[in-house]
């Protein structure tokens, strides 16, 4: 039996000769908590400055965290690799079951080198790790299918996780995405092309350890006191409830919810996809991630008569969540759910990010329109705001890598306006595609300077939200001010790693008081120098492949369409930059004395 | 007064695992290794899930097959496991019809529920509750 606090293996797999092998790295989670600390210091280990993401010596790092199997939403996994969309640091969370499975098999980290010379899948356990033939799976049209025979196939029904990439992820579409539990993902940033270009389809991992605690009864304690919080008070109500789709009919009545590739800041589809009308028309079942008894997967169950044959239906079963919402639906005016629905299943199946997708065939759509790209170059297709039928067609383009125009839509919206034209409306930031929010400066600031350049780094839509209610003005210094306290307190949640849905019941006293029942000891206050120092080495990562503030593109688009809280200008945005970079070369200097 | 624990209705749960590591949490310990109740998916999360637990069966099976008497029947319905005289032979895991004896990876032992209910106090959704063994 192992202690809880003593999470020291790291497993690494070498995938050009089939070899693996496990380093104590005890010291380096005692150091840095899991998780995103973890991951980012085996990224700085493992990956050489200016590493092809697609080479073989490039790596994929999975990093689990000290509340991983031990503390309830503790349920994610950080994924850290080079990304092929940004050319940078890569980074994406996934739910699911990876992350209790990885902790239950005994691992804090994986590390993927190599490449395959056939198709492999690699299961993973206490035993060790077992080279399969994935041949047979390679190029099947549905990811699901993939899951359903591996499901078959292997042990650990219950307590396994099994990521996977779809056909997206093989053709190395700089978005693809793995696919873990059939409906969570590690979705942005490009991981699912990396284990393409390793010829790596698919990881199963599961296991049965037990974890001692030095004080039991403590663990108990402040266990049932979380427990308490998550499931008998309002705090996860919306998650609980309605899922993320909750935000649908607010952010759209605050004139915050990007349409038409944010031509528009509301949707007019917005009631029907809104988390309450799919709630009472489509939620089929709700499904949690390990350890987790929020359950904020909301799972449609969409009925499709077949077109060819009288009297068939096939139900699908499709989750849906805000952002796809948004991506999928919003931004390219689909309002109808069933359209929605369709389009989302078909980009699971393929293995992409949904938000990158809905994102370039937004931008591609204003591209048709102002006449900057026509049918020849998209295969005869012509793309037109609502049109789900034709947006299928045009994923399997982009999945596929069909021809030219799709093959640059598949690198994303900043790479395909370098050769199009249309950088002003192209809505990528640090070439990331755009999150679901248009809630004022704090909300671009946060993607600019984000270490992901996602929403979810420092939550700069929640900062414009809450100056709203409180109706009140904030400068660019004070805004990035709030934004960098933000994010540097996500590194510590997202190193142990718990759910950032569980971050107003995880505060640093709490955390604190979590890690003292393990038998570990330190304060809110060294938490959060803990958080500081991992976004500081994540920035070190960046600079070191040639990330530059100052080299930050503003898509114009963001300042012509004004936002709940007036206009978004370049330069109130310039300046916000500015402030957080000062506030990150403070931490980095006081770091070097 | 002879207990057991019911499942209710499967099609609230979730998978959560809030259960199987609640049984685990009896000895002070985070984890699933010694947990004697098991969620699974019934072929994908889509199609909702399966929980297996011991329903303190009247003529248990487990016991027929336990050679050394280890496992003996309540009174009641169930079983009850004396460790001292098992020999980890895993009949009983076999043997059981509904898959509800698991393995205690720590002692290398099966384990069983043993009826105490620490884990329907974790079940957010009402799908298992412990109730009383009718006509024991």
């Amino acid at each position: 039996m192992t202690e809880a606090s003593s999470l020291s293996r790291v497993l690494y797999v070498d995938l050009s000769n089939k070899r693996y092998w496990i380093k104590e790295r005890g010291d380096l989670f005692k150091e840095r908590l899991g998780g995103a600390g973890v991951a980012i210091r085996l990224l700085k280990e493992e990956c050489k400055e200016g590493t092809d993401p697609l080479a073989p010596e490039s790596p994929i790092i999975l990093c689990v965290g000290y509340f991983n199997g031990v503390f309830p939403l503790a349920s994610k996994t950080v994924a850290m690799f080079k990304s092929p969309l940004t050319k940078n640091l890569g980074e994406s969370h996934a739910g699911g079951r990876c992350g209790v499975a990885m902790r239950m098999a005994g691992l804090g980290g994986i590390v993927i080198k190599g490449k395959s010379e056939i198709p492999v899948y690699l299961v993973v356990n206490d035993e060790g790790v077992r080279f399969k033939d994935a041949s047979a799976l390679w190029g099947m049209n549905s990811s699901s299918t993939v899951g359903r025979i591996i499901r078959e196939r292997e042990a650990g029904a219950g307590i396994r996780a099994i990521m996977r990439i779809g056909r997206a992820g093989e053709n190395l579409v700089s978005y693809a995405g793995v696919i873990t539990e059939t409906f969570r993902h590690f979705g942005r940033l490009g991981l699912g092309a990396v284990f393409g270009s390793k010829k790596l389809k698919a990881i199963v991992i599961h296991g049965r350890a037990s974890l001692t605690l030095r004080d039991a009864r403590g663990y108990r304690e402040v266990y049932d006191e979380l427990f308490r919080n998550f499931t008998k008070t309002s705090l996860m109500k919306k998650y609980h409830e309605l899922g993320t789709p909750m935000n649908v009919l607010p952010l759209n009545a605050a004139n915050s919810l990007p349409s038409r590739n944010l031509q528009r800041a509301t949707f007019e589809g917005a009631n029907a996809l809104s988390g309450e009308a799919m709630s009472e028309r489509y939620l089929g079942r709700r499904a949690a991630c390990g350890h987790c008894p929020v359950s904020c997967i909301h799972i449609a169950a969409l009925r499709v008569p077949y077109e060819t044959e009288s009297h068939f239906y096939k139900t699908k079963m499709i989750s849906y969540d805000y952002e796809p919402i948004y991506a999928l639906g919003s931004m390219l005016d689909i309002r109808s759910p069933e359209g929605f629905l369709q389009l989302m299943d078909r980009v699971e199946e393929l293995g992409l990010d949904a938000m990158s997708t809905g994102v370039a065939l937004a931008w591609a759509t204003e591209c048709m329109e102002k006449g900057i790209v026509g049918p020849e170059d998209t295969g005869g297709i012509v793309l037109s705001w609502g049109d789900y039928k034709t947006y299928i067609k045009a994923v399997e383009r982009i999945a596929g890598v069909k021809g030219e125009f799709y093959e640059a839509l598949g690198k994303g919206v900043e790479y395909a306006s370098s050769i199009y034209g249309g950088e002003e409306f192209a809505l990528a930031f640090g070439g990331n595609e755009m999150p679901g929010y248009h809630c004022g400066l704090a909300t671009h600031l946060g993607f600019l300077v984000g270490a992901r350049h996602s929403h979810l780094d420092n939550a700069g839509y929640a900062i414009d939200q809450k100056l709203s209610v409180e109706g009140r003005r904030a400068e660019p210094p004070e805004l990035a001010k709030m934004i960098f306290e933000e994010e540097c307190w996500r590194q510590v949640l997202s190193s142990l790693v718990v759910c950032f849905f569980a971050r107003g019941v995880y505060t640093p006293e709490v955390v604190s008081k979590c890690l003292t029942a393990m038998g570990i000891n330190l304060t809110p206050e060294d938490l959060k120098k803990v958080g500081e120092d991992i976004l500081r080495e994540k920035y070190e990562f960046k600079f070191r492949e040639g990330f530059s503030f100052d080299g930050l593109r503003v898509p114009k688009r963001v300042t012509e369409i004004p936002t709940p809280r007036g206009f978004v200008t370049e330069k109130d945005l310039r300046e916000g930059i500015k402030s957080f970079e000062e506030l990150l070369k403070k931490r980095m200097s006081a770091r070097a004395q | 007064m002879v207990k057991r624990i019911a499942v209710v209705d499967v099609d609230l749960c979730v998978g959560c695992q809030s259960c199987m590591f609640a049984c685990n949490r009896r000895f002070g310990e985070a984890g699933l290794a010694r947990t004697a109740i098991f969620v699974q998916s019934t072929g994908g999360f889509e199609h909702g899930f399966a929980v297996k637990v011991c329903r303190a069966c009247r003529e248990p099976p487990c016991v027929k097959v336990c050679p050394t008497g280890a496992l003996t029947k309540r009174e009641g319905g169930g079983v009850r496991l004396d460790h001292r005289k098992c020999i980890s032979c895993g009949n009983c895991v076999s043997g059981c019809t509904i898959g509800a004896i698991f393995w205690d990876e720590v002692l290398d032992k099966p384990t069983v529920c043993t009826y105490c209910g620490y884990c329907v106090s974790y079940c957010p959704y009402g799908v298992i509750k412990l109730e009383e063994v009718e006509g024991a």
